[in-house]
């Protein structure tokens, strides 16, 4: 596996605009002869499909959403970074990429962070022309927030509701094109394989899910923007719907997988409530800035909320633990998701627990009320505050809100270089489906960022250098005629056949949560070597039984909620267990990654630079076969490496 | 808690559909509405029946996705809410919940719960857009907005395109919906350039996908899980006539 990471040469500063000058360009009277396939509607798949539309190439977008505007990105709630500096508080593009490289506890690739902070400022600019209502200030300018783990104040939103309006943006961008007729749309389509033709990607393969016709695509290239792999943990902050198949698919075609052990629990979401449940719901971190996160100091008063024999207001303000602000001083309760979280979680396994469960920590606003008033938290945070209400029945104005991590994000993914073209050529991934830019931690609002910096401002580019190179005459010579698209055609229908006619005892849903509860415990907020090695021995136990005792009801022939749920556990249950192998040979603890037998006195996460700077990355070798390790060395030129410390 | 179900079952599109009776037991008063149809799914699917289809997907009220008619009221009961963030607790045990996909011409049954919702999109696609390549903006902050200008566009912008206000309609009218992505991007300066053409454009598809006039019932904003306001069709009837009366003197597209 050739792990080329193509940085161009030259300052970090100059490496983008360079890289730009060098790419190969295609006539704009060529470009119609291209057809681009682009796989996910969200902020990364609907920008780059709006924006390659707009230079002229033909694209065919594809969701399994009924609308391209359902996206998960919908439901980012804090906000978006750019260093713009309208504050002026010192930010700039070397701060912001600092930043992003030291939150991501160097494990990311220079580069492409360099790049993402560089192009954030145009983010910012691109969606004010597109129409999203930023939240601004009276003078009629941009307002900004601090935002988890972040000192200075780079952050833009639109109310709780971010993402929402981003993603808005993007699709009436993408929406125009389809109007146009520059972009197919394919709604209720998900993709199940990808098409290789002489090596490089050619097309797709795909099931339209409300007739159930399986069908095939050609293209010049292909862009997944697919999303990321939380769902693996059956409880997730992500939709219902995400899943890893188009990802893993393309991985089984040959597309290095990197990093899949760097997933992200988020500290502040709703606790769980009982095993019925089917998703958990973050409550934005922006709650962090106003909020202060505590539990009783004496277990024995922790024990008495859980049951309802004490007010948590009741409790005496030199009772209380603000543990962010006691063991981070300097961050206090903005510290980073990965160290809240781990905290929390410490808390509560001392005991100290709230919430029915003992799984949970208050995010109390008492004092933010008093200093600023009920109106002005209000303004700030309403709608997740009426969400919280709705969800637990208690009114955070006068209680303190309950909180406990949850899985959020991943930021391990396809490997990418820094075209983010992935091993495949011709294949590239954009958004949280890639590896590049968060390394094993992602800091706060910056998943929208890079979402939109992938699709508005370097696919375009790096897709039509991709379609230059290989030259206007290869334009659209490969037609779903091709053997390779039979053969990728019949192997899903097999695949379809087979779910339908196990014929067992036990529901695909079943199976994800037995599938969750494993790696959750296991590969969740703390991993050990014997805990992963236990948990490798289990889900192969778990792949067997799938495809020995699976049930599906229902056909083929239309929607069938059971059949896609299948198809997507089935390849959770292999990818957990890639998940389980990464975090068993990264023998460190770095971001979200915690291996309990490398951690400080106190706790603190112990990262291996000198054996462990590089990204790991995954070959697969077949079904049976142990996959193959590869090694993409993380270079350091401009960050020196240092103890992450938010002291 | 106990309950009993009366849901829509409709095998296809043009399939005849009918209500079936099921019953569901144990329901926690901590979950939602659509884990509680989950629970029926499993139960359905243990007995070998096919579980209900329904659309649903980020079930934190935003993706819009969800799109159900409970005991007659798209989205249930509880208001400002969508089926997925409607919570147990505002049942009682032995109720019975009468379930129904939106019903509204333009929006036909794809399979039980599942209705086809496509001519919001095209909507869209014909005027809800602000032209803005990628890669021609000026700075964000070259044309400042009033903090009014912008409270008031977000408001229009928080539209789910769900498509309850729809549902809700005696008319299936459309106004909301598209009133408030008019709303939204006429009152900003960088969208009074293509407004009256965007207006017209897309009240033109509105009425061509079917949808009814709006007779100020007021069912749509009383359904709507995001409080969009009335006042959002006020502003697309104001819109509209400006734009027929220049497009009468002077063609506007």
């Amino acid at each position: 596996m050739n792990l080329d990471s193509k940085i161009p040469e030259g300052p970090l500063s100059k490496k983008w605009s360079s890289h730009k000058f060098n790419m190969k360009l295609v006539n704009p009277s060529n470009r119609r002869k291209y057809k681009v396939i682009v796989v996910g509607s969200g902020l990364a798949g609907g920008a780059a499909a709006a924006s390659l539309a707009e230079q002229g190439y033909n694209v065919s977008c594809f969701c399994y959403q009924d609308s391209p505007r359902r996206a998960h990105s919908i439901a980012a709630q804090g906000g978006i970074n750019a260093s713009k500096n309208y504050q002026n508080d010192g930010d700039s593009v070397h701060r912001l990429f600092y930043d992003t490289v030291k939150g991501g506890d160097y494990r990311s690739r220079e580069a492409n962070v360099y790049r993402l902070s560089e192009v954030s400022s145009d983010i910012i600019d691109q969606c004010v022309a597109n129409g999203v209502p930023f939240a601004r200030e009276y003078g009629g300018l941009l307002a900004n927030r601090s935002f988890g783990g972040a000192q200075v104040s780079r952050t833009f939103y639109a109310r709780g509701q971010t993402g929402q309006q981003l993603l808005l943006g993007a699709y009436s961008a993408l929406s125009k094109q389809i109007g146009l007729g520059k972009v197919k749309m394919f709604n209720r389509h998900e993709m199940l394989d990808l098409v290789k033709v002489d090596g490089h990607a050619k097309g797709i393969i795909v099931r339209n899910m409300a007739t159930g016709e399986v069908s095939r695509h050609a293209s010049d290239a292909v862009v997944l923007a697919t999303g990321g792999y939380g769902n693996v943990f059956f409880l997730s902050t992500n939709a219902q719907g995400c899943n890893v198949t188009a990802a893993y698919r393309a991985h089984k075609r040959g597309a290095g997988m990197a990093n899949p052990c760097y997933t992200q629990i988020h500290p502040t979401c709703i606790p769980v409530h009982g095993d019925k449940q089917s998703k958990l719901t973050l409550m934005s971190e922006s709650l962090r800035n106003d909020g202060r996160i505590w539990t009783p100091k004496d277990a024995e008063v922790a024990a008495m909320i859980r049951k309802g024999e004490t007010d948590p207001n009741l409790v005496a303000e030199d009772d209380r633990d603000y543990f962010l602000e006691r063991k981070y001083p300097s961050f206090g309760n903005l510290a980073p998701r990965d160290i809240s979280s781990r905290a929390a979680k410490e808390a509560c396994d001392e005991g100290r627990g709230v919430a029915s469960t003992g799984l949970g920590v208050f995010l109390d606003f008492r004092d933010a009320i008093k200093r600023d008033g009920q109106s002005t938290i209000k303004e700030r945070y309403g709608n997740l505050f009426d969400m919280y209400q709705c969800i637990t029945g208690d009114n955070p104005y006068q209680t303190p809100m309950m909180i406990f991590p949850a899985v959020h994000y991943t930021m391990g993914g396809l490997w990418v270089d820094y075209n983010l073209q992935s091993t495949i050529p011709g294949m590239f991934v954009g958004g949280e489906a890639n590896f590049s830019d968060h390394g094993a931690n992602r800091l706060g609002a910056s998943a929208l960022m890079q979402g939109l910096s992938d699709g508005y401002f370097v696919l375009p580019y790096t897709v039509g250098n991709y379609l230059g190179e290989q030259g206007v005459a290869a334009a659209g010579k490969v037609t779903t005629e091709h053997p390779a698209f039979a053969e990728a055609e019949a192997n899903v229908k097999a695949r379809i056949d087979k779910f339908l006619s196990i014929g067992g005892t036990e529901s695909p849903r079943s199976f994800h949560k037995r599938l969750g509860h494993i790696i959750w415990e296991q590969c969740g907020m703390a991993r050990s070597k014997e805990g992963l090695e236990g948990a490798i021995k289990d889900l192969q136990a778990l792949r067997k039984e799938f495809w020995t005792n699976l049930r599906v009801v229902g056909d083929a022939d239309g929607i069938n909620p059971e059949l896609e749920r299948a198809g997507r556990v089935a390849d959770f249950i292999e990818f957990g267990e890639l998940m389980c192998r990464d975090a068993l040979m990264r023998e460190e603890s770095c971001g979200g990654h915690f291996r309990v037998e490398h951690q400080t006195e106190d706790g603190e996460a112990l990262r291996d630079d000198e054996n462990f700077a590089f990204a790991g990355v995954w070959e697969y070798k077949g079904d049976d076969v142990d996959p193959q390790l590869h090694k993409e060395s993380l270079i350091y030129e401009n960050v020196k490496l240092a103890t992450r410390s938010y002291k | 808690m106990d309950l009993t179900l009366k849901v829509w079952r409709q095998k296809s599109a043009n399939s005849t559909g009918a209500f079936e009776t099921y019953g569901v037991k144990d329901v926690s008063e901590g979950s939602s509405f659509l884990e509680m149809l989950d629970t029926l799914s499993e139960d359905l699917v243990e007995k070998g029946k096919e579980p209900v289809a329904f659309d649903h997907d980020c079930r934190e009220g935003i993706c819009g996705s969800c799109s159900m008619t409970i005991n007659g009221i798209p989205h249930g009961p509880e208001k400002a809410t969508t089926a997925c963030q409607l919570h147990m607790r505002h049942f009682h045990d032995g109720q019975t919940i009468t379930i129904e996909p939106w019903r509204a011409k333009p929006f036909p049954v794809i399979k039980d719960l599942v209705v086809d919702r496509s001519p919001f999109d095209r909507i869209i696609q014909s005027g809800g857009f602000i032209t803005s390549r990628a890669g021609s903006a000026v700075d964000a902050n070259a044309i400042p907005i009033s903090k009014a200008t912008a409270d008031y566009a977000m408001d229009a912008a928080a539209c789910i395109g769900c498509g309850a206000c729809v549902a809700a309609c005696p008319n299936a009218s459309a106004m909301l919906f598209t009133g408030a992505k008019v709303s939204h991007m006429n009152s900003l300066p960088q969208g009074k350039a293509e407004k009256d053409r965007r207006t017209l454009a897309m009240v033109t598809t509105m009425d061509g996908e079917g949808f009814g006039g709006c007779t100020n019932v007021g069912e749509c904003e009383a359904a709507c899980p995001k409080s969009i306001s009335l006042d959002m069709i006020a502003h697309l009837n104001r819109d509209y006539a400006t734009a027929q009366v220049k497009n009468f003197f002077k063609p506007v597209a």
